[in-house]
């Protein structure tokens, strides 16, 4: 399809701007004036409209077709909430920073307090602060937070531990807020290696990074002592719940012994991805760290009123304002929605989904740690490995038969990975028709591989060429 | 409930599969001991009460106040065409396009979205979005850090205080140097940020125009930057952008900024989306995702996320960010909201926020007892100087339904008096005069 | 001339005091189509198994380490615009830098290419 600056065409022009009220001004000094305007496309509103439209049916999407991401969490997004979105879209958040200011925008302040006591009660913490904007800057924000604790007790520790099988915002978001990492491997019965961890924590260690479930889809029951060794050490425990849509209801970090978690509303609480973003990374800490929380906090005083406050020991700003409140607005309503029952329910369907379809898909699929899963199940390909079919080949035969791709290659622990995620909004007659193209594509791996290299042929471009573009660096267009 | 469709025949189907007896079972590899304390939510709504809720909160969200107010943050025009486009659903419920054939919508929006950045700001290469103004800048002083080898940066102080503030954050954890430097009245000191330069600077980093208004010419002060090896980083207001000399044009290395003026609406902080843009040589030092232009087996033209090396789900912590999620539907938001203004109505746009800031700046600037501040020219905001504390007259006037403005002192403590005021495209001559009027009153009676 | 390699399959050439560093064949076509190479500065200097360089494909990132310790005399610059050399002529042409040999010492910690050729058979 052309690019939109292929359809310009000069001297079209597309929306009218306001007309002027007001005297037209003297000119800036030309040394200030740009020399030549911006250029961007010039199209007719119906020529933008049906560009746009025709782009995005080129996309799979939850709304269109089973999208099964492990790790992504890709449930159902009820419409409800682009309502309830849309009711806020014309409150100014600077309003909030006035002098004299909150008492305007109480609506707006309660939903972010009220946030921030469910979140608080769902994870089991102290205190919650929706400032960061997805969940690997939730991540910074909560060792920021913890380097600050260690920081007002006169330590200054050097390491943060993660197990091998973390997602890689773990250690970049470490990193990014000041340590070095220690990397622990994978035991063989899924979990991190225990007696390695043992091993490496010492007072030198600021805290451990843990998913739980893991990305294997396990959960971990050594977890408590986990967070218990950190602990004698005088390090802190991390939560990162980007698997928490299993234990909703379930199991509260708080209760099992982290000191710090951040949640992913755009996964657990219903939030649409749009394409990569945007998330919400709400942060969770225990009493201890209430202090070290980034400003503006947003506070419930004595006469019921909503104000906002800095204090002076927290990390600071790590964002403009509140959070994405668009995707709080989402949130909070899903929460109010689902109720108490309703969130159990979410984390039973999950589990009860994801252990129906690797019931069903380990006859033909290597299961690398056959075991009850949570959320989510990771097969390997590597049964189909041997006829030349790599998980990448299955994954594009998916496509060809309408189904979104399982995450693949991911965790890294398991070669060939294929991690399925089917969410508790996917019903059984949806996962029995993904399940049918999954056995077949093993089928067809014995008898044909040859088709699953060639796939996908029905979408409008074949595989594409990524050694190509890293090479090329081409990211925008001339003009 | 929770939008789960399956019966409870089905779910005992399910169960004979798995060989469980009950959903209970499945969750045995959790042990008792770690089993929730407590779990105490409300029961669950319809989503009609819940709407009703929600629209309680809502009218007690400030939007009947007539905002003369910015900080970052401006009250501009969206057009229908945006919210529509970028409300299908095709787009608004995909994620990340990790398997690129059945994300093309999303990665050419991308692709268009990255070449509108570059044209916007004069520069060769644009990442797929980060998440706002503040962490973008963040991110750019960073860059500036690993593509010089240095550990200092010169940060200006007519920065937006809230992104300095962001900034400070990120690099303190990396215990990086942070010269800031307080403003010239409303104006950039120019010649202190030239001389604050020193072997260890990374940056320097300025914004155009300035927290108060200001306009400046930045060109010498990338040759400067450049002469003692350190790099030009310039914050920009994209709206601004259709009529002030990009970044690319002063010389900068790198344009960062915040693009909730694109098309993205006020909702009270987010989501909006930081952009960031470089010169061609930088760009494996970009943060965040990037979408490159390739061809298929067939030699069709399509689009990939690349340099995903760089990215940390590959390199982990030596990574160039940990940013994963982004903003992509706010970016693509911005990208229709440029291509319905176009070439001429987007300069047009910048145009009429000049001539409407001007025209305030004449009404507000012969209120009895105000003058203006700002030395140099500025662009659709200005500072006022009052003959009474700002942070009042704020107070004041936000009762009677107008927010004239930022008070100064709220960053720049003992600037008492000072007030920046902002006039987008969407205030009408009559509210101007009447903020005017309403000013007056608040000064004299 | 003599080469050798290290574990982590990077190749050096032992010219007198100069020593020349790329990646074995066998690493580059485990790593599939370079897409870059990182070049180190000229001048830095750097000890026995320190980075020393990066590579990347698409898909992947590795350093490169020093297989001996010496300083950086020279880098392969061809490799700015073409890092496919290295998938095409890894141990001739796709050379990444040239050091000038701290400790000629430092082989010995080394393979020669009929241990280096035992040692992948035993990865397979």
């Amino acid at each position: 399809m052309e690019l939109i600056y292929e359809k310009s065409v000069a001297g079209r022009s597309g929306v009218r701007i306001p007309v002027s009220d007001v005297p037209k001004a003297a000119p800036l000094p030309e040394a200030l004036r740009r020399t030549e305007a911006a250029g961007f496309p010039e199209v007719s509103e119906l020529d933008l409209v049906r560009h746009y439209t025709n782009l995005s049916r080129r996309n799979f999407s939850v709304d269109t077709n089973f999208y099964p991401l492990g790790s992504c969490t890709m449930k159902y997004n009820a419409k409800v909430m682009e309502q309830a979105g849309a009711l806020f879209a014309d409150c100014h958040p600077m309003l909030a920073l006035l002098p004299g200011g909150e008492k305007h925008v109480q609506g707006p302040l309660s939903l972010v307090h009220g946030l921030e006591q469910q979140l608080a009660e769902i994870t089991g913490m102290d205190e919650v602060t929706t400032q960061p904007l997805a969940g690997a800057h939730g991540e910074m924000t909560g060792i920021m937070v913890i380097a600050a604790y260690h920081k007002a007790r006169g330590e200054k520790r050097k390491y943060v531990i993660v197990p091998d099988s973390s997602h890689g915002t773990n250690p970049a978001s470490a990193a990014m807020a000041g340590y070095e990492i220690i990397t622990i491997p994978t035991a063989p019965y899924g979990d991190m290696d225990l007696d390695a961890y043992r091993a490496a924590m010492n007072n030198e260690v600021a805290a451990v990074m843990m998913t739980c479930p893991n990305t294997l889809g396990i959960f971990n029951p050594h977890i408590a002592e986990i967070c218990e060794i950190a602990h004698q050490a005088g390090a802190l425990a991390y939560y990162d719940g980007a698997n928490l849509n299993a234990i909703l209801g379930k199991v509260r970090p708080g209760d099992v012994g982290f000191d710090v978690i951040h949640v992913n509303l755009h996964k657990t609480f219903g939030t649409p991805h749009g394409g990569g973003g945007p998330g919400s990374g709400p942060v969770g800490v225990k009493k201890a760290l209430i202090p070290y929380l980034p400003t503006p906090r947003v506070v419930k005083n004595t006469d019921g009123s909503f104000g906002v406050e800095s204090h002076p020991e927290g990390i600071g700003r790590v964002s403009d304002f509140f959070g994405n409140f668009g995707i709080m607005v989402r949130a909070f309503g899903y929460i109010i929605l689902l109720g108490g029952e309703g969130l159990i329910e979410v984390s039973e369907q999950a589990v009860l989904n994801a252990n129906y379809m690797m019931a069903k898909l380990k006859g033909e699929y290597e299961l690398p740690f056959d075991m009850t899963c949570m959320h989510e199940c990771v097969f390997s390909a590597s049964r189909q490995l041997k006829d030349g079919v790599h998980a990448l080949d299955i994954a594009k035969y998916l496509i060809d038969r309408g189904f979104h791709p399982p995450t693949v290659y991911f965790p890294l622990n398991v070669k060939e990975a294929i991690m399925i995620e089917p969410t508790e909004t996917e019903s059984k007659a949806t996962m029995d028709a993904f399940i049918e193209v999954m056995l077949e594509a093993a089928q067809l791996t014995r008898e044909n591989p040859d088709a699953l290299h060639q796939a996908p042929e029905t979408m409008p471009v074949g595989r594409l060429d990524e050694t190509r573009a890293a090479r090329a660096q081409q990211v925008c267009c001339e003009g | 409930m929770g939008y789960c469709p399956n019966t409870p025949e089905e779910i005992r189907d399910m169960l004979a599969v798995i060989g469980a007896s009950s959903v209970d079972d499945l969750f045995a590899p959790i042990p008792k001991e770690l089993r929730a304390k407590s779990f105490n939510l409300p029961a669950g709504v319809s989503e009609f009460e819940l709407m009703a809720l929600m629209r309680e909160k809502a009218r007690q969200g400030g939007t009947e106040i007539v905002p003369f107010i910015g900080g970052g943050i401006y009250d501009h025009i969206i057009p229908a065409a945006v919210d529509h486009l970028s409300g299908r659903a095709e787009f608004y419920t995909a994620y990340t396009p990790y398997q690129p054939e059945c994300a093309q919508g999303t990665l050419q929006a991308l692709y268009e979205y990255q070449s509108a950045i570059c044209r916007l700001t004069g520069m060769e290469a644009s990442n797929a979005s980060l998440y706002d103004g503040g962490t973008a800048l963040a991110e750019a002083a960073l860059m500036a850090l690993r593509i010089t080898g240095r550990h200092a940066v010169v940060l200006d102080g007519s920065v937006n205080p809230l992104h300095r503030e962001v900034v400070c954050g990120y690099l303190a954890s990396l215990e990086a140097g942070v010269c800031q430097l307080p403003p010239a009245g409303c104006e950039v000191d120019l010649d202190g940020l030239m001389n604050s330069i020193t072997e260890e600077t990374a940056a320097v980093i300025v914004q155009h125009p300035n927290f108060f208004g200001s306009v400046a010419d930045l060109t010498a002060l990338a040759k400067k930057a450049h002469d003692q090896g350190a790099l030009l980083i310039v914050s920009c207001y994209p709206i601004a952008m259709g009529l002030l000399k990009s970044p690319g044009e002063m010389g900068a290395d790198i344009a960062v900024g915040e693009g909730q003026s694109l098309g993205n609406p006020l909702s009270f902080g987010g989501p909006y989306f930081g952009f960031i843009a470089t010169r061609k040589r930088f760009i494996r030092n970009l943060p965040g995702r990037i979408v490159g232009e390739t061809v298929d087996t067939q030699g069709r033209r399509g689009y990939v996320l690349t340099l995903q090396a760089r990215e940390q789900h590959i390199k982990r912590h030596k990574a160039t960010s940990n940013i994963c999620s982004n903003q992509s539907l706010c970016a693509l938001r911005g990208l229709i909201f440029v291509a319905s203004l176009g070439k001429k109505g987007f300069a047009d746009l910048a145009a009429l926020n000049y001539d409407k800031a001007e025209y305030a700046k004449s009404v507000l600037g012969a209120v009895k007892g105000v003058s203006l501040v700002n030395a140099a020219p500025t662009f659709n905001e200005f500072t006022l100087r009052l003959p009474k504390p700002a942070a009042e007259v704020v107070a004041r006037l936000l009762d009677a339904g107008v927010a004239a403005g930022v008070p100064v002192s709220g960053y720049y403590p003992g600037r008492d008096n000072e007030l920046v005021v902002t006039v987008t495209e969407k205030r009408t001559k009559a509210e101007i005069d009447a903020l005017a009027a309403r000013l007056e009153e608040a000064l004299w009676n | 001339m003599s080469m050798y390699f290290t574990k982590e399959h990077e190749w050096v050439k032992i010219d007198g005091n100069q020593a020349t560093v790329g990646i074995s064949a066998h690493a580059a076509h485990e790593l599939g189509d370079i897409t870059f190479v990182e070049l180190p500065q000229v001048g830095k200097t750097v000890k026995q198994f320190d980075t020393l360089a990066g590579i990347e494909s698409v898909k992947a990132a590795s350093d490169i380490y020093a297989p001996v310790s010496g300083k950086v005399v020279a880098v392969n610059n061809k490799l700015e615009d073409a890092p496919e050399l290295v998938n095409e002529s890894a141990e001739e042409d796709g050379w990444i830098c040239r050091l000038e040999v701290a400790n000629a010492g430092d082989v010995s910690a080394l393979m020669d290419a009929a241990a280096y050729a035992e040692y992948l058979k035993g990865l397979e």
